[in-house]
């Protein structure tokens, strides 16, 4: 909303305030100024001047060289193309070394060989029209010489521009912000009665409404102006217009476009003898009904809008936008003007199904107040009467079918000041109401019909407060119950697999939720994995966003393919990232935290493994279990395992597969873990308890023994721990051999095993029998020879 | 026997002078001390020796083998010394060559500013709270005095799932099922996900993170609000930092307010950061709306209470000086490792 601080002058003073000042008193009392631009700021060294001669150019038929006074000395020479000089026109003058609009610089310069000291200015060169002009700007004969051209054409105007916040309709309009300024500056505000002569007739001589359905709309007021005369608006009009970015286009326009800046409401002017049976009727719209609007543009109705019609045809979108059919013209006489007050839902879904907000749709969809109708149509009319374009019929059309009701609310200082923690006095809070326009009296709040978003308590304590200045509330710490905050163990947890991770050497990466559905094809996920069974977006930015995830490893391999596009030469990553599963007669899908790592460059399926198993022990997981998994088509089929707890499955790491890292060009070994953070959560304990300290010395025998290659070291493991020997503390492997030594198809498997005992220092008997049945074991279960 | 024993002093005196190993000065212990050693052997003479001389030449036997001794001890130490000295001179490292640091990794930039947020209102007696993502549009929208046709609704801003079902535009929904859940007193930070549907630039993301607080409790006030605002900033921006309120609006809220903080990088005096103003906008608040309250089944005759909403990528950028926003989501290791 653009506001010229000059208009606030029609309801208030507002003397000695400075742009800064204005700027940010009213941002602290709640009516948000984004800035004040004034467009004279873009303007220097152009003043107006009186062309003393004209002559011919000698060398080019189409310029003249012109002698102009601009206040100075000696006249200057220009030398121009423009066919309306003539000597003695007064027009703007661009001098040497001048600024206009649009960053344009003038200085001197030759034409054809003839000096020329500047440029006489046409309207558009002057920033005050869109259209390109035929000719250069003719002032006023009385315009003084030598003036800077901003002051001649009032273009030495501050515009403030406000963020309003859509609670706030009423200060969508000149009166509401003015009120605003009174009440932050406290300073008096009046908005005058509209004062005008009517003839002797009836509107209803002349015109008529009906409102088919008082949902549609709660009040339609009408005039009836006749004898009209089409003209250009006033220059002071045009100028604001202008300076609120509305362009002029004939008086009676202007005039409803004036009275919507400055009541905030929408108003509209139909030419009443295209008006078929002179009769207004507001109705919702037809299914397919066809309009053409103001804007020439053919549209297609459906029954969610409302619509003006007259006896025959739809005439307007109401709220929206005019039909073409009954449009003021020049040849229009009679004029019915609307103040209506459509409703705010309606109007909002019409102008979005027809893709046109328009400032009065804008205005419509916040909620208006009806009792600001019959104002704005008055404050009309007694413009058409001051601009002499026409005689106001008596009377006017208001068809009201819902009353507004005012709003009152108990007052209740107490409760406010409780409520914002201060001490304000009753009879402070009761004049800051006034400067409002709320009423209070015998301990009741009486609420302007305008404030729609006042409700109760809560609302007025914030009126109060922000007039009295929201900086003065004091800062106080919560009293009351203690309360034990915190984090939930589950949440713990997330931090310290987070931190383990990280302290594993993995950079943690956050990545959207949302990813193209083929990217599963991409990762070799099946076409009927259940895992292509999406949540889908239904307006989503494009396809490559369309659906929520339900794995994380396209999101992986994707950060990972940027980081490998970018020769970043090695890589190591994760996420905690949630995967989306729709659940079969739910309304949500289930939401499930799933861990991603990634790596490539100087790391092998160890390294990752040895991640995984680092973090399971790390949060007190030891019953984990890793088997070879050859069917995941996502992985290489050789290098890949299954992780489970307890016969969960936990997730997957592995070796992408070559195909997979040729999708996502990367010409490097990847390896990724996807795990189950919720089934970790279900399983991880912070419960260590201490044992003792070895009191005996421990006996530690090493054995190597073949196997065939296939065996994995996995089986030999579980031989070795699976005696049931007390005795037994833990086993490592140290050394895996393939060579010409052990054999073709055979490998050598060598294992460091500790033997204690917790009351006496172990002896061969001891341990001889245990290594005995290990060997015994071996040899039976996996044809192992003791090297 | 005198002289021979004066001989042996003498041959131990020269024979340590020459001896340069701790080997070589074991021999000569063993020489002149050992058993089968040259003082041993002058020693056992000492039977054929009169009673009067007896006692004169063991004491004199005795101060010799003190003095050898004694000698021994002195060399053997400056032997050692020596060895000692030498070692060190040769295990002399260059100790600027560059240490061994283990593998480096990091949380994202974005966790590590949310784990201060949630250390600074756990401080102050907060628990953590958590929300679906998906979320229904009564909790996103409805529950939050935001019906149906509410201009904040536009499609532009909301992707939908189907009519009842968005993306979470905020994390005020998780106000509500807090609500719905607990009965106050309140104290949570609900951190998470948001998604609005705009496009990707340098200031814009259709997904970013907001962090929640809300507060309900009996007698809570809007002064409570700005006290813990402000023990917010200083605690993460710094003691100097000033705080200012401007009244702002928010469906759920009521009298709501947008904070802005003096500019960190000009201390307020106006520069490019802050757009000259002097003032940065960091969140929004307000007291929590009493339709807000009733929809939750909580009395506002009783109960009043105080929310918040922080951007935390916003928080981040002035923390770290991200100056694009697609730099959080791309996770490129060079700039992962800047943090």
């Amino acid at each position: 909303m653009k506001l010229p601080l000059s208009w606030l002058k029609d309801y208030m003073n507002i003397d000695g305030i400075d742009n800064a000042e204005y700027m940010h008193k009213m941002t602290m009392s709640g009516s948000i100024v984004e800035g004040i631009e004034n467009p004279a700021d873009e303007f220097k060294n152009v003043v107006t001047g009186k062309i003393l001669k004209i002559e011919k150019h000698p060398d080019a038929d189409k310029l003249v060289v012109c002698q102009v006074d601009v206040g100075e000395e000696a006249p200057i020479q220009i030398v121009t193309g423009a066919k309306n000089v003539f000597e003695g026109a007064i027009v703007p003058v661009a001098k040497h070394k001048s600024c206009l609009p649009g960053g344009v610089k003038i200085t001197k310069g030759k034409l054809r060989g003839v000096e020329s000291f500047g440029m006489m200015c046409s309207t558009d060169e002057l920033g005050i029209s869109e259209e390109r002009a035929t000719g250069i700007l003719i002032l006023p004969d009385d315009t003084a010489i030598g003036e800077d051209v901003t002051k001649t054409l009032g273009l030495d105007e501050s515009v403030a521009e406000f963020e309003i916040t859509s609670n706030r309709p009423d200060c969508m309009s000149i009166i509401g912000l003015a009120r605003e300024t009174a009440a932050t500056f406290g300073r008096e505000f009046t908005v005058p009665t509209a004062l005008f002569e009517t003839n002797n007739e009836d509107v209803s001589e002349y015109a008529s409404a009906e409102i088919k359905d008082d949902e549609l709309c709660s009040r339609f007021v009408g005039r009836v102006v006749k004898n009209v005369k089409i003209a250009p608006s006033p220059e002071w009009m045009q100028r604001r217009l202008k300076a609120c970015g509305i362009r002029a286009i004939n008086n009676v326009v202007d005039i409803t476009n004036y009275i919507m800046l400055e009541y905030g409401q929408p108003m509209h002017a139909y030419d009443l003898d295209n008006v078929e049976g002179r009769k207004i009727i507001v109705r919702h719209a037809e299914e397919n009904e066809k309009l053409e609007t103001l804007d020439d543009q053919p549209r297609v109705l459906n029954e969610s809008m409302i619509v003006i019609s007259d006896e025959k045809r739809a005439i307007g979108v109401a709220g929206v936008m005019g039909g073409a059919n009954s449009e003021v013209t020049d040849n229009t006489t009679t004029v019915l003007f609307e103040s209506a007050c459509f409703n705010a839902a309606a109007v909002r879904r019409g102008a979005k199904s027809l893709g046109m907000r328009t400032d009065a749709s804008a205005l419509f969809e916040k909620g208006l107040d009806s009792e600001n109708c019959l104002n704005a149509i008055n404050r009309a009319c007694q413009l058409m009467v001051e601009l002499g374009a026409g005689e106001v019929v008596g009377g006017y059309i208001d068809v009201y079918p819902k009353k507004k009701v005012q709003t009152v609310l108990p007052f209740e200082p107490e409760k406010m000041n409780d409520f914002l923690g201060m001490d304000i006095s009753e009879q402070e809070m009761t004049d800051i109401l006034a400067t409002l326009d709320f009423e209070v009296k015998d301990g009741k709040v009486y609420v302007p019909t305008f404030r729609g978003d006042i409700e109760g308590m809560a609302d007025i304590a914030e009126e109060v407060a922000r007039i009295y200045g929201y900086d003065r509330i004091p800062t106080t710490m919560m009293r009351g119950e203690v309360v034990a905050g915190g984090k939930t163990p589950k949440q713990r947890l997330a931090d310290i697999v987070r931190d383990e991770l990280a302290g594993s050497g993995l950079y943690e990466i956050i990545t959207y939720s949302f990813i193209d559905p083929k990217e599963n094809s991409l990762v070799n996920i099946p076409a009927d994995d259940t895992r292509n069974n999406f949540v889908r977006i239904t307006n989503p930015l494009g396809e490559e966003s369309s659906v929520m995830r339900t794995d994380l490893i396209s999101s992986m391999m994707k950060t990972l393919r940027t980081n490998y596009a970018r020769r970043n030469a090695e890589a190591a990553l994760f996420e905690l990232g949630t995967i989306f599963t729709p659940v079969e007669g739910e309304q949500l899908p289930d939401e499930t935290v799933n861990i991603a790592i990634g790596m490539y460059g100087n790391c092998d399926f160890y390294d990752i493994k040895g991640i995984v198993e680092g973090m399971l022990n790390r949060v007190g997981i030891s019953n984990y279990e890793f088997k070879a998994d050859t069917t995941n088509p996502t992985f290489h089929a050789g290098r890949c395992a299954e992780v489970t707890i307890g016969g969960k499955k936990l997730g997957t790491v592995g070796q992408i597969s070559p195909k997979v890292c040729d999708n996502f060009k990367i010409d490097a070994e990847v390896y990724v873990a996807i795990l189950d953070f919720e089934l970790i959560a279900e399983k991880f304990t912070f419960d260590t308890h201490c044992k003792d300290l070895p009191k005996f010395p421990a006996v530690t025998r090493d054995i190597a023994v073949t196997v065939n290659k296939s065996v994995p070291v996995g089986e030999i493991v579980k031989i070795i721990k699976g005696q049931n020997a007390d005795i037994l503390e833990s086993c490592e492997l140290f050394d895996i051999y393939e060579g010409v030594q052990v054999g073709k198809d055979k490998k050598s498997v060598a294992y460091s095993i500790t033997f204690r005992a917790s009351d006496k220092t172990l002896t061969d008997d001891d341990v001889n029998p245990v290594m005995d049945k290990i060997l015994k074991d071996l040899e039976l279960k996996l044809d192992a020879q003791l090297r | 026997m005198k002289e021979k024993l004066n001989k042996i002093k003498s041959m131990a005196d020269e024979a340590f002078a020459s001896s340069h190993t701790l080997e070589s000065l074991e021999e000569l212990r063993v020489k002149f001390l050992g058993k089968k050693g040259e003082l041993t052997a002058v020693m056992k003479g000492m039977g054929a020796l009169s009673p009067d001389e007896r006692p004169v030449m063991g004491q004199l036997a005795n101060e010799v083998r003190d003095y050898i001794g004694e000698k021994l001890e002195e060399t053997k130490k400056a032997l050692q010394a020596a060895a000692e000295e030498k070692k060190i001179r040769e295990e002399t490292i260059d100790v600027t060559i560059p240490g061994k640091c283990p593998k480096k990794g990091a949380k994202h930039p974005l966790t590590q500013v949310l784990d201060d947020l949630k250390d600074i209102f756990i401080g102050m007696g907060f628990s953590i709270a958590e929300g679906p993502e998906v979320e229904l549009d009564y909790y996103n929208f409805e529950a939050l005095n935001i019906p149906k046709d509410h201009p904040a609704r536009d499609t532009q801003d909301t992707f939908y799932i189907d009519e009842n079902v968005v993306l979470r535009t905020q994390t005020s929904p998780m106000q509500i099922r807090t609500m719905e859940k607990q009965k106050p007193p309140i104290r949570v930070l609900a951190p998470g996900r948001v998604y609005r549907s705009d496009a990707v630039d340098a200031t814009h993301s259709p997904v970013f993170h907001q962090v929640e607080g809300l507060v309900v409790d009996k007698g809570i006030t809007m002064a409570d609000l700005k006290g813990t605002l402000e023990t917010f900033v200083h605690k993460l921006y710094g003691e100097e930092t000033r705080l200012r309120f401007r009244p702002h609006h928010f469906p759920f809220t009521e009298p709501s307010a947008e904070v802005d903080i003096s500019c960190f990088n000009c201390g307020g005096k106006g520069c490019n950061i802050c757009k000259g103003e002097g003032w940065i906008e960091i969140l929004g608040c307000g007291m929590v709306h009493p339709k807000v309250l009733k929809n939750c089944n909580i009395d506002p005759d009783i109960y009043s209470g105080f929310a918040f909403g922080i951007g935390l990528e916003r928080v981040a950028q002035f923390r770290y000086d991200v100056k694009d926003m697609r730099m959080y989501y791309e996770n490129d290791m060079r700039f992962l490792s800047q943090f």
